[in-house]
């Protein structure tokens, strides 16, 4: 479907053919030929597709449908891109001062094929190069757009919380989808997180209460530095009053790490992993709509 | 070792270029081919992506083979088409070797077709196919003290 479609129009060299370029090629080649030196000097004719080259900056000829194409083999799951084939043929050689244009078109798209890299389809290419109106070298590119496979790393697993018997209801709770409080038996007081005796009080005896699961933002830190390998900086952890009064820390979801505010309305998310130790379940907090910044869906 | 000038023929193999690949040569080779991706200059992002480090781009593969072809044949040769296939990745530490056989010759055109190998340690880095003109005269080889004698 994308083959025969421009992948970039009418796109020009960021640089005429110029010397140093030239030389800077050759050292690092180490390509000592006096015909790329001189005032008679000639453009080493495999610096073809160099003269093409968007640079640090990228290109700005493609077209929509090369971005589009390379979109969707992403969205495939085929991330990385290696290229595996270069044919260049040179009509005449270019020389300092050539101003070069080209036009490339992708020439064809590949099924989906199993490699030793892994699985991913090849996308083949055609780039005309001109200097005004004169064809000077052609130059037909292939890559492997795939997904990586077999040393693919897998995301490290998330710490997992330390339930011993005072908090082990809590957790409980949690699998279920339930944020339980701790409440005195004799005093009522709430309290969060889970101990075995009551503050007020000294009482050993309590039960639970479930949370609404409604609260505000407290307080919050923005984690930055240093990274967790199970986490992806920066994002904001909050410290959440309960309606119900209590204190919880978790994260603080659905909104811009940088829109996290004080007094933010949030409601509690029962949140599933899934990762190399198993099925794991954990409350986070989400933004309530409307909040300043909330976002829907993922955060 | 001697040097003398020869007639190219059909079959006849050219020197092998040995060429140590250290990081500068594949940092040099990207940044002199305007290419800025990270697996040819930043190892960690590299190794991110799955590689266990950076490797060599194409267009220095391409280069080195051009060299190589045109070292041999001389200063007036002119390279008309270049054709690779990559294989093997080039990471730093590896040496590759490249060879190279002629197996199409055209005296009257002056052209010649040179099948062309680069090697490393882990297999075929680069296979393909060369095909450039030249004038016989200049076409010197460096023979090793085997074949000279
Ligand atoms: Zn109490």
């Amino acid at each position: 479907m994308y083959e025969g479609r421009p992948a970039a129009r009418a796109g020009t060299g960021k640089d005429p053919v110029n010397l140093p370029m030239i030389r800077h090629w050759c050292e690092a080649m180490g390509d000592t030929s006096p015909a790329y030196e001189g005032p008679d000097a000639v453009a080493p004719p495999t610096m073809l597709q160099a003269w093409t080259m968007g640079g640090l900056c990228g290109h700005t000829a493609r077209t929509g449908a090369y971005d589009e194409m390379l979109t969707l083999l992403d969205e495939a799951g085929c991330t990385s891109i290696v290229a595996t084939d270069c044919e260049q043929e040179y009509l005449r050689p270019l020389r300092p001062g050539d101003e070069i244009a080209f036009d490339t078109v992708i020439e064809s798209v590949s099924d989906r094929k199993t490699t030793k890299l892994g699985t991913g389809y090849f996308v083949t290419t055609r780039t005309d190069v001109r200097v005004g109106d004169e064809l000077v070298g052609t130059h037909r590119f292939r890559v492997l757009k795939y997904a990586p496979s077999g040393r693919r790393r897998k995301p490290p697993p998330r710490p997992r919380p330390v339930v011993n018997r005072d908090n082990a209801g809590f957790w409980e709770g949690v699998a279920e989808e339930r944020l339980l409080v701790q409440r005195c038996a004799d005093c009522g007081t709430l309290r969060h997180p889970w101990l075995p005796g009551c503050n007020a009080c000294g009482s050993l005896d309590w039960d639970t209460v479930e949370s609404s699961g409604e609260g505000t933002v407290h307080s919050y830190v923005v984690m930055h530095h240093p990274p967790f390998p199970a986490f992806d900086p920066p994002y904001a952890v909050g410290l959440v009053e309960l309606a119900e009064g209590v204190r919880m820390v978790s994260n603080v979801v659905g909104v811009p790490y940088d829109k996290v505010r004080i007094g933010l309305p949030v409601r509690v998310e029962f949140r599933r992993y899934e990762d190399a130790e198993g099925a794991l379940t954990l409350p986070v907090f989400r933004a309530a709509d409307g909040a300043a910044g909330a976002v829907g869906g993922e955060a | 070792m001697g040097t003398e000038t020869t007639r190219p023929a059909v079959g006849g193999a050219l020197p092998p270029l040995e060429i140590p690949i250290t990081r500068t040569l594949i940092v040099a080779g990207a940044i002199a081919s305007r290419d800025y991706q990270d697996v040819h200059h930043d190892a960690e992002l590299a190794r991110r992506k799955g590689s266990p480090d950076i490797f060599m781009n194409i267009l220095t593969t391409n280069g080195l083979v051009g060299r190589y072809i045109t070292d041999h044949f001389g200063p007036t040769a002119v390279l008309r088409k270049v054709a690779i296939r990559l294989g093997a990745p080039n990471y730093p530490g590896d040496t590759m070797v490249l060879t190279g056989r002629i197996e199409e010759l055209d005296g009257a055109a002056g052209t010649a077709t040179v099948r062309v190998v680069g090697e490393n340690s882990i297999g075929n880095h680069v296979t393909g196919t060369v095909t450039v003109t030249f004038t016989e005269a200049t076409v010197t080889v460096t023979l090793t003290d085997e074949e000279a004698s």
